[in-house]
């Protein structure tokens, strides 16, 4: 193969050929996918999660992983979110006429890694190559799907007054290495996105613990924005204690340097779990003992003082609204 | 600076004693305006909004760089950034600042504008370069915080042989806005919250005359919620004992000298000119402008730009929110006509704007 990825390896022919067999069966192969057939033939029955996500991260290589990692965690969370395990992917390819082979390799190569720890197959796929300036470099879709196994089903609409409202650990990780890594930013300490498959410890939660009413991944808008969402579907307000939210303090520093709010910045290895406060504690215990909520905290508590609002109890014992994200994020004057 | 000594400055047991202190000694209603768009986020952030005695009125003054850019100024950029030979360079706040007809940055790039966000001026140097056919053009919006890097980055571009930057200068001075509001009668302020970034340039003597001059007092405050509350004991304490002082309260930041080399600089490429600021019109005296010996840095006079006053918008109470005469949420477009999805005026959509700061902190 070239160096490059040209716009012959999308003609569907030989050259097409050769990028999969070589390139994508390489790293992504399973029984299903070495099939090469127009569909996946695939077993499922009960409850389904399904969940599709489109990765457009610039940069596409940032510390803590690549664009193909993230497609990979990205989807699997949602559907894991759901309380479902996550079973099968699609991975859909939009590519720069130009992008190195090398990178190429890089992305898929990290995307089978994680589809492997995450117990994921990714059984169909598709490659397009476009015009230089079509696209930025390479664009990845996903779609996951997987059997619910949770009774209920958490579901942003289903927060009560009273419940228990906890974080998996600390916010605006990813958010905040997106923007410096674009920037060209160095931060006194390294930053590096929370990137990862979540779907092992949600598993375990939903396995052990009677009731859990909401999981949501708090990715674009961040925690604010996703507790928003969440409180106007529930129709309940969330009171949130500024001092129990976990940040780390390379990331304030960082924010604060930018003008930017770590509240509002993406997440995607962090899991927002709100359940009835008798299972609050057992939740927090579980996540705890997984490496990837071991600074799992409480955060707040839903109540129903204010419907469908996100009320900051602030360290200084104040009260303020914690509004949705408006827009993106923009760094400020002074 | 680190964040374990910041922390000390937060601490909720000490913030309380203060607020108590503060709370046994007024004996009727102190007004005070902070002159700095970062105290009025700081202020919400922090909770200490919702925890000021009932006679602490909080006015929300003209401090904010974004909000205080004049109509005209917004709808020249606006016009220049469409320009084909031209790719804007600009701080992030402005690209949702409203113009005329709904205009903002963020639908001029969606309409095909260049438009870079850029988080130093220094980074124009680098764009400037790397488009040689172009010319970049920097909005400079901002206080005496953002004008002398402004000009260390023209000095460098001098040096450095650049030719195609331009400066697009709407830069304000805030001493004599405060003069203009003190000396209107409609605004009724005991004390000021002085802004601790614009005081790290400027010092705090040329403050001096809010003292002497009004009889009030004023203290350059740092960002924390003690370095609020102190100042603010500090401004009770006076009034009681019939005095006014002008005070340096972040010596921790400003000297009271402030930074000679950065207002050098400054003064070096700038000169003071009359400055229209949206809401309070003319001050005389109160902007700056390229000197002559810089002006192929200016962009005003490489484009012909002729900044005019204009009308306000319609129903908009901007001006009297900037000079505390009314709150936010007085203002008749304020939540309605007039949010952070579709702001009438920048106030509402600045991340430092007042408008901005009651609709997205406050509770009730």
């Amino acid at each position: 193969m070239s160096d490059k990825v040209l716009l012959d390896y999308g003609s569907g022919g030989r050259a097409s050929q050769r990028l999969i067999s070589q390139l994508f069966l390489g790293h992504l192969g399973n029984d299903e996918l070495n099939r090469l057939n127009d569909a996946a033939e695939l077993s499922m029955s009960g409850k389904l999660a399904m969940s599709t996500d489109s990765f457009t991260v610039d940069p596409i290589f940032f510390p803590g992983g690549n664009i193909g990692s993230l497609a990979v965690h990205g989807t699997v969370n949602d559907v894991a979110m759901m309380g479902a395990i996550p079973k099968y992917l699609t991975c859909g390819y939009i590519i720069e006429e130009g992008l190195p082979m090398d990178d190429l390799e890089k992305i898929v190569q990290a995307m089978g890694e994680a589809a492997r720890h995450a117990g994921v197959a990714v059984v169909t796929g598709d490659t397009k190559v476009v015009p230089k300036g079509a696209v930025d470099k390479i664009f990845i879709n996903t779609t996951g799907i997987g059997d619910i196994i949770a009774d209920p089903v958490p579901s942003g609409d289903a927060a009560r007054p009273g419940d228990a409202v906890l974080i998996s650990g600390t916010i605006g990780d990813h958010g905040l290495t997106i923007l410096g890594t674009r920037e060209g930013l160095e931060f006194e300490a390294n930053v590096q996105s929370d990137s990862a498959a979540l779907n092992h410890l949600l598993v375990k939660l939903v396995q052990e613990l009677p009731e859990v009413h909401v999981m949501r991944d708090p990715t674009r808008g961040g925690l604010a924005t996703t507790l928003n969402e969440i409180t106007t579907s529930s129709n309940v307000c969330c009171e949130l204690q500024e001092n129990d939210i976990p940040v780390r303090p390379e990331v304030k520093g960082g924010c604060s340097i930018l003008g930017l709010d770590p509240l509002y910045l993406a997440n995607e290895g962090k899991f927002i779990c709100i359940l009835p406060e008798e299972y609050a504690e057992k939740a927090l215990e579980i996540m705890r003992a997984d490496p990837l909520g071991q600074d799992a905290c409480r955060i707040g508590t839903m109540t129903d003082a204010n419907p469908g609002k996100v009320v900051m109890v602030t360290q200084l014992g104040g009260k303020r609204l914690l509004g949705m994200l408006e827009g993106e994020q923009l760094p400020r004057i002074c | 600076m680190s964040f374990e000594f910041l922390e000390k400055f937060r601490d909720p047991g000490l913030c309380r004693k203060m607020l108590d202190r503060m709370e046994a000694g007024l004996y009727d209603d102190l007004r005070f305006m902070e002159v700095c768009g970062t105290h009025t986020v700081a202020i919400f952030q922090s909770g200490l909004r919702s925890l000021l005695p009932e006679k602490i009125i909080h006015l929300s003054g003209p401090g904010c760089p974004v909000c205080v850019t004049h109509e005209s100024e917004v709808n020249a950029f606006l016009d220049l950034a469409v320009n084909e030979r031209v790719i804007m360079a600009t701080f992030g706040d402005l690209m949702r600042v409203p113009g005329n007809n709904g205009r903002n940055l963020k639908k001029a790039v969606a309409d095909g504008a260049r438009v870079k966000v850029v988080y130093s001026p220094f980074d124009t140097l680098k764009l400037a370069q790397e488009n040689p056919d172009d010319i970049v053009v920097f909005i400079g919006v901002g206080f005496e915080t953002t004008a002398p890097t402004i000009a260390a980055t023209m000095k460098l571009a001098r040096q450095q042989g650049i030719t195609n930057l331009r400066i697009l200068c709407f830069h304000k001075t805030v001493p004599l806005a405060l003069d203009a509001l003190l000396s209107d009668d409609a605004i009724n302020v005991d004390g000021f919250i002085l802004p601790g970034h614009v005081s790290a340039i400027i010092g705090t003597h040329p403050y001096d005359f809010i003292a002497e001059k009004y009889g009030k007092s004023a203290v350059v405050t740092g960002f924390e919620p003690l370095d609020i509350l102190q100042s603010l004991n500090q401004m009770v304490d006076w009034r009681n004992k019939g005095e006014a002082h002008v005070v340096n309260n972040y010596t921790r930041i400003v000297g009271d000298e402030g930074n000679p080399k950065a207002v050098e600089i400054m003064y070096e490429v700038f000169e003071p000119t009359d400055a229209l600021w949206r809401g309070i019109g003319l001050i005389p005296g109160s902007g700056l402008e390229i000197r002559p010996e810089w002006e192929e840095f200016d962009a005003k006079k490489e484009f012909g730009i002729t900044i005019e006053d204009c009308p306000p918008l319609k129903g908009c109470k901007c001006g009297d929110i900037l000079k505390g005469i009314k709150q936010p949420d007085e203002c008749p477009l304020f939540g309605k006509a007039c949010t952070p999805a579709n702001p009438v005026g920048p106030c509402m959509v600045s991340t430092e704007g007042s408008c901005a700061a009651y609709y997205k902190y406050k509770l009730d």
